[in-house]
């Protein structure tokens, strides 16, 4: 169906360039705004271009999960709304909302930043979790990437409510942050022919053959991968991939500085 | 008296700050952003578009499909369940109800226009702000309008009356009457009329003459918001 576009995409890239003009390890401008909506304990707007999300995070109050009674927990949910794409459609989320959900929870929980023993009120009876909902404003690609990084940046934001060991008060937050010990970053980089590229747009969405998503941690290291796409890769083209992965990382990681 | 200043110090006929944008949705074939006081409402406008499942369709005029939702984060409480409530049902009706004698499908047999409303912040007034948001949304996207709409919450609070209840007014320990209308601009009609309190004959006549006054103050900004897109394009 995109055999056109793809040839296109393919010949752009072996020139070094792209659709819009980027170069092909180039990401669109990134934009980054905290506390966008008071209801939440934590949230941010983060832009890619005309992609844009918001992040929110709700922090309640649960009993331990049994295997864990020391440890609280997060929760990441995406919603892709139809407002946000002709391609999204209404209803409980789809395989790629469930997908972009939990590579963002993997990525932020593997990474160690969260301490799920701090989180613990009392052991066995009451813990706190954090709950992060990323909603899609406009979709124009590099969800993969916006989306956890508007985690990140909700999550940074977050200060525990008012707890009085029976009812949360969402009326008052205290000055006691979520404080992350550590900052993943998770970004993906997509291959199409032989050409890699990162932060795709819209129309490369439909023609990559591969992708890989690695959450990197502050040292280089990573705490994460997902394949995707109908393709497959060598070993090489993964250690190519990582590598792009790990550099960009410190670009993203700027933008998340506050 | 028992309510003698509004709890922000507002005039009893006075809105909550207002400001309102056209075109924030690049994806979408049409968009508003309407924003009163901490309530904040995005619309999308998809379509005319295909209509499914087919028994759905209308064969002599297009559909118009609108879907109210509360991002899980933005309510005052706890976290809203992602996903179709009653609530969020019945005001994606009402919401329909209060756009659709503008608009005119005629030219769209078979096809449907889609309003997504996504609300990332609460605080009272979400669906008018989300009627109102839709409303420049559909003029954003050129579909055939008669006219404009613009939504307000009026009524009592305590022994007064007043515009645009907050959360706080709305709660009022002397009760409260929350009065939901919107007006299509140059006819004055109503669209959308809902309520939940306790109200006289005359009262309720001095309530619609309020909002109807704030609608027009609505209005303005809404075209304003329309004007500044279409100007810069």
């Amino acid at each position: 169906m995109y055999q056109e576009l793809r040839k296109e995409v393919k010949s752009l890239l072996s020139k070094n360039t792209r659709l819009d003009g980027r170069k092909p390890l180039e990401h669109r401008e990134i934009k980054i705004e905290y506390d966008v909506t008071r209801n939440a304990e934590g949230s941010a707007k983060v832009k890619f271009g005309d992609t844009e999300v918001i992040a929110g995070v709700k922090m309640e109050v649960m009993k331990p999960y049994p295997d864990t009674p020391g440890k609280g927990s997060i929760m990441v949910n995406c919603e892709l709304y139809p407002m946000s794409s002709p391609e999204f459609e209404s209803g409980p989320p789809n395989i790629h909302a469930i997908e972009l959900a939990r590579v963002t929870d993997r990525g932020i929980r593997e990474s160690g930043a969260i301490d799920f023993e701090k989180l613990c009120i009392t052991p066995g009876e009451q813990c706190w979790m954090a709950v992060v909902d990323v909603c899609t404003i406009n979709d124009d690609g590099g969800l993969y990437d916006a989306i956890p990084l508007a985690a990140m940046a909700a999550l940074n934001d977050t200060k525990f409510p008012e707890f009085d060991g029976e009812k949360i008060n969402y009326k008052v937050k205290t000055d006691k942050a979520l404080g992350l010990a550590k900052q993943p970053i998770t970004i993906t980089v997509y291959k199409c022919g032989n050409g890699f590229f990162i932060d795709p747009a819209t129309q490369e969405e439909k023609v990559y053959d591969a992708r890989l998503t690695v959450s990197v941690l502050d040292n280089d290291n990573m705490c994460s991968f997902q394949k995707g796409g109908s393709h497959s890769l060598t070993t090489d083209d993964i250690l190519k991939m990582i590598e792009i992965a790990i550099d960009k990382s410190k670009e993203y990681r700027a933008a998340l500085k506050r | 008296m028992a309510y003698p200043k509004r709890f922000d110090g507002r005039k009893n006929d006075e809105m909550r700050p207002i400001e309102a944008k056209a075109g924030v949705i690049k994806r979408a074939d049409g968009s508003g952003w309407f924003k009163i006081g901490k309530t904040e409402a995005y619309a999308a406008v998809y379509g005319p578009r295909a209509l499914y499942p087919r028994f759905l369709q209308d064969p002599e005029k297009g559909v118009l499909r609108c879907n109210y939702n509360m991002m899980p984060f933005s309510g005052s409480g706890d976290r809203v369940r992602p996903g179709p409530s009653r609530r969020s049902k019945e005001l994606s009706m009402v919401t329909e109800k209060a756009l659709r004698p503008i608009l005119n499908l005629s030219e769209f047999p078979n096809a449907v226009v889609d309003v997504f409303i996504e609300l990332p912040q609460t605080d009272a007034g979400s669906r008018c702000a989300g009627i109102c948001a839709a409303s420049i949304a559909l003029a954003d996207a050129g579909i055939s309008m008669k006219d404009m709409v613009a939504a307000i919450g009026a009524g009592k609070v305590s022994d007064q009356k007043v515009v645009d209840l907050s959360y706080a007014e709305e709660s009022h320990e002397e009760g409260a009457t929350d009065i939901a209308m919107s007006f299509v601009h140059n006819t004055k009609e109503l669209t959308l009329l809902q309520m939940d309190g306790d109200v006289s004959k005359e009262e309720l006549a001095e309530i619609m003459e309020m909002a109807k006054k704030a609608c027009d103050q609505i209005n303005e900004i809404q075209r304003n918001a329309l004007k500044e897109k279409f100007q810069a394009e």
